[in-house]
């Protein structure tokens, strides 16, 4: 799994970044690179209008705003594997 | 209310001196804060259920897609309106406004609004010069991001933007804003996110607000600008361009300066320049437009801001 985070250096993108380690960690995935994008350029491609962006296996999940550790919990899993 | 509770606060529990210096500028912090603070949850939250239902995706696929005869600027400085805005985001808005072939002068009638008009400031604005400034405020945001735009996008500049924005192929729909599991705790999440992002600047503006009502003799700056010095306007508007803040420190300030004598007009077009024209955020927008453009845009939004201060004085003395 691939999880990109979208963003300038920002203080959001920071926390941003974190908390989707921390949701990493504490799902145990294993084989999750983290990429950060910061060049303009390559954030257009995405299509997003505002950072930070959490983009996972190419797909963006979120923009715009800090997601906390429980929510992107929620995005990193799988469907089928979301009853517990 | 609020001004039993501050001053309770003030003479009771700091048993301050009624009438002195020290008393009146604490009795304005506690006042000001107080109200302020209500205002900004009441105005967050409401701009929040808005964003909800509007989201910036959806402006976007609105002003791609439908003609709207000439509507356009205004619907995209309404929207810069409603959106909260952050400098750090002003960027990836731009190119994804353009690469949605977006007309530029629409984009910039966006990007001019948005940071002068925000619930922040609007939070502000109600607390402390009340209802009336207040419109006159988001009105004047409103028409300069369209009239800016207008005239940008008139000047066919589409050349000094960076190149490769122009390839940018962006299919709508593409992006979703995240699942809205329960609509009501999000939207308070992001207004209290919002409230103690900008809790700093509007305490540190309060307080040096409430020590120059506490201080600063009445009339004190009439000596020096007074509305029928003609230079006034744009000198405070040139001073103002350098200086970088965001709305919620200096309306305190400027609300503090026009109690003491400066000019209505004169204050907000010091306020708008501060806020709307800064050197940080040419040296961001560098990076997506060549110096023609940028120029451009900053003289437009300099001698509307100029021409605004004129009318305000004019109309409110």
């Amino acid at each position: 799994m691939i999880i990109k985070i979208l963003g300038s250096g920002c203080p959001s993108c920071q926390k941003l970044e974190a908390n989707a380690r921390q949701a990493v960690n504490e799902l145990r995935l294993a084989n999750v690179i983290f990429e950060k994008v910061t060049g303009y350029a390559d954030m257009a491609r995405y299509g997003i209008l505002a950072t930070p962006a959490l983009v996972v296996d190419e797909q963006v999940k979120l923009f715009g705003r800090v997601a906390d550790v429980k929510e992107i919990k929620a995005m990193l899993q799988p469907n089928d594997s979301m009853v517990q | 209310m609020i001004q039993w509770f501050s001053n309770y606060f003030t003479y009771t529990l700091f048993s301050l001196q009624a009438g002195t210096n020290i008393a009146n500028t604490v009795n304005f912090f506690i006042y000001d804060s107080i109200k302020i603070f209500s205002l900004l949850l009441i105005m967050t939250l409401l701009m929040g259920v808005v964003r909800v239902y509007l989201p910036i995706q959806k402006v976007r696929d609105l002003l791609m897609h439908k003609r709207w005869f000439g509507a356009d600027y205004l619907l995209a400085a309404l929207f810069g309106a409603v959106t909260p805005f952050c400098s750090c985001s002003s960027i990836p808005l731009f190119i994804g406004f353009l690469g949605a072939r977006i007309p530029l002068g629409i984009t910039f009638a966006f990007l001019i609004t948005s940071p002068l008009v925000n619930e922040v400031a609007l939070a502000l604005f109600v607390g402390l010069f009340g209802w009336k400034v207040t419109i006159i405020y988001a009105l004047s945001g409103i028409v300069l991001g369209m009239g800016g735009g207008y005239v940008l996008g008139k000047l066919k500049m589409e050349r000094y933007v960076a190149d490769y924005i122009w390839q940018t192929q962006i299919s709508d729909g593409a992006v979703t804003g995240g699942r809205l599991e329960n609509i009501l705790s999000q939207v308070v999440r992001e207004a209290l996110g919002i409230i103690k992002k900008v809790t700093p600047y509007i305490l540190g503006g309060i307080a040096l607000g409430a020590f120059i009502h506490g201080y600063v003799p009445t009339g004190y700056f009439e000596k020096y600008i007074s509305a029928d010095n003609f230079f006034a306007v744009p000198i405070a508007v040139v001073l103002a361009v350098p200086l970088y803040s965001n709305a919620s420190g200096v309306i305190p300030i400027i609300q503090a300066l026009v109690a003491k004598g400066v000019p209505l007009g004169t204050a907000l077009a010091f306020m708008m320049a501060t806020v709307g024209l800064s050197l940080p955020e040419a040296l961001i927008l560098k990076k997506v437009m060549r110096w023609p453009l940028l120029a451009a845009f900053f003289a437009i939004v300099t001698i509307g801001i100029i021409g605004l201060g004129y009318l305000f004085n004019l109309l409110l003395a």
